[in-house]
């Protein structure tokens, strides 16, 4: 299952100011933590991580700074700033509000249509 | 564990792919850094997970997505990058101080060429007054100062630093001993062609020792272009300014006007060539030059008024009226193109086929050619009528010398698009006709007054 552009991109601002909320992180570590926690449905394309963290530092959201790493490279890290962490809350609240709404209207449609729950509850293809 | 054959030949893939990322204008180096960062993980990860290091490296550039989508996210980001910046910074391998010094040294001369413009004041001259005297003078108010900051800038040796020294006594030494009548056409020929010949010691000064290769005469080439446009510029911004503070001093009752025209003005003028210079010498790699768009914009459209002037004249057989200044025009006529061929010279790769543009450029040429022909052949048929004052003859020996270059630039443009003749060949003869131009000025500086008499 491919999800589509718009959607990945209008979620992208959440997943990354909650991933940073749960502590200071990189590209690459952001990247395999959104791998894992959609179970591998949510596919970035990497390089485009990186032009949402530069957006989201312009707005003051996150905060970077670069660091040595043990492997002696140097690394950017990012990290959530206080108006981050209120924009998170925001944002938090228009998604659940989002998900309140399909949540209402998928159990209406399974109420008038019995053959529908079906489809909805089927488990998601592997791998898609 | 991947050998260290594999190592090297990753390095080298990693190496390929960074320089590849950095020809991106949005994408800057610290984010090609972090880009690399992010690949090494990947790759280091898959490997572990069991790939060898050029399937990993495969892989993960993959994973990074196509560059083209990926610069233009960064460049919608970042949109503020794709518009170049004059960031005065030291080229590479000059310190910071040195970009400083130079500034300064810019700046400074800038003060001393405005001080060397009030300087005769104090000895009783006035710019209303004495109007000749400056006029004649107005080349070496400037140009000897910026002669000594290229002189400085390129550290040349005694031996230049004392032709350059001969070049502007010797001019000052024509410009003031002649006898001149007030106002008379000799004089003003001389107001005319004494900075054209001065231009050839600052090219020499520009040039440094690269004057004698053609490489240095057509940079210099490219520099004056430059720099005429970076003074218009200044000047329109002069003006601006000096309205408004005329302006402002108005609205208080007080008429600034005679400060403008004593001190302002000459001075902001003499200045601002120097400050022009500096500003074409550190922008040269980072902005685009100027003179070789307006060239492509131009081009066609002076070919096609041309065009349509010769087409009129062979459709109603009018003749060229032969005017007072209608040898003058054809002359400017000339400079324009002549213009319009450097400029598209100085920009054009030499190593480039043919393409569209020269057939405009020849195109150009011959038409100019034989707009000018037509203007020529209507005034040597009438000169006896008319007689050789001083200016006619300066007039008749510029259009000359301007339909000779282009008329040789249009055989060598003909051969280079018939593939007989290198592109080059074109550039060294541009290059070599700049002492023509000096040397048809300094004749009519040093030899006219006298053979016709200081009128």
């Amino acid at each position: 299952m491919a999800i589509n552009k718009d959607l990945v991109a209008a979620s992208s601002t959440p997943i990354v100011l909650a991933i940073l909320a749960e502590g200071d992180s990189y590209g690459y570590a952001i990247i395999q933590r959104v791998r894992e926690l959609s179970g591998g449905h949510m596919e970035w394309t990497d390089g485009m991580l990186y032009p949402v963290l530069h957006r989201l530092e312009r707005l003051g959201h996150i905060q970077a700074r670069w660091e040595t790493a043990e492997s002696g490279r140097r690394r950017k890290y990012y990290r959530l700033t206080p108006p981050g962490r209120e924009q998170l809350a925001e944002e938090r609240r228009q998604w659940l509000a989002v998900d309140a709404t399909l949540h209402a209207i998928w159990n209406a449609l399974a109420v008038a249509d019995p053959a529908g729950p079906r489809a909805f509850a089927a488990p998601l293809p592997q791998g898609a | 564990m991947p050998t260290s054959a594999q190592a090297s030949s990753l390095e080298a893939q990693i190496e390929q792919w960074r320089s590849y990322l950095r020809r991106r204008q949005a994408i800057h180096a610290v984010d090609v850094a972090e880009l690399e960062d992010h690949l090494r993980e990947q790759v280091a990860g898959l490997a572990d997970a069991g790939l060898a290091p050029d399937e990993a490296f495969l892989v993960a550039v993959k994973r990074m997505g196509d560059l083209d989508a990926l610069s233009r996210e960064f460049a919608r980001e970042h949109s503020e990058r794709l518009w170049k910046q004059l960031v005065v910074a030291a080229p590479d391998g000059a310190s910071p101080a040195r970009v400083r010094t130079d500034a300064l040294a810019a700046f400074g001369l800038a003060l001393a060429a405005a001080a060397a413009i009030k300087l005769p004041a104090l000895f009783g001259m006035r710019l209303d007054r004495d109007v000749g005297f400056y006029a004649r003078n107005l080349g070496l108010f400037v140009l000897p100062f910026l002669a000594g900051y290229f002189a400085w800038k390129r550290q040349l040796g005694w031996r230049m630093l004392g032709g350059l020294a001969v070049a502007f006594a010797a001019a000052a030494v024509f410009a003031n001993l002649y006898p001149f009548r007030l106002n008379g056409a000799t004089e003003a020929l001389t107001v005319l062609h004494l900075p054209i010949a001065l231009w050839l010691p600052v090219g020499i000064a520009y040039a440094g020792g690269r004057w004698l290769q053609g490489g240095g005469r057509m940079d210099f080439i490219r520099f004056s272009g430059e720099l005429f446009i970076y003074y218009v510029l200044i000047a329109l911004g002069g003006g601006v300014l000096t309205a408004f503070m005329a302006m402002m001093f108005e609205a208080i009752g007080l008429k600034a006007e005679p400060v403008f025209a004593t001190w302002l003005l000459p001075c902001g003028a003499a200045g601002a060539v120097l400050v022009a210079s500096w500003l074409v010498e550190a922008k040269q790699s980072v902005i685009e030059n100027m003179a070789p768009v307006l060239t492509r914009l131009f081009a066609p459209i002076l070919t096609a008024v041309l065009l349509v002037f010769l087409g009129t004249v062979l459709w109603t057989g009018r003749g060229i009226e032969i005017e007072r200044n209608v040898l003058i025009a054809f002359d400017l006529l000339l400079v324009l193109v002549l213009g319009l061929l450097l400029y598209s010279l100085s920009a054009r790769d030499p190593q480039a086929p043919p393409g569209a543009f020269d057939v405009v450029q020849v195109v150009l040429l011959a038409s100019a050619l034989l707009a000018d022909a037509l203007a020529l052949w209507a005034i040597v048929a009438r000169i006896g009528e008319f007689g050789f004052t001083p200016n006619r003859v300066a007039a008749l020996g510029e259009n000359v010398i301007l339909l000779a270059n282009l008329a040789w630039s249009a055989v060598l443009y003909l051969r280079f698009l018939r593939r007989r003749a290198a592109f080059a060949s074109l550039e060294r003869w541009q290059t070599h006709y700049l002492y023509v131009y000096a040397g048809w000025a300094a004749v009519v500086v040093v030899l006219f007054p006298p053979l016709f008499g200081y009128v």
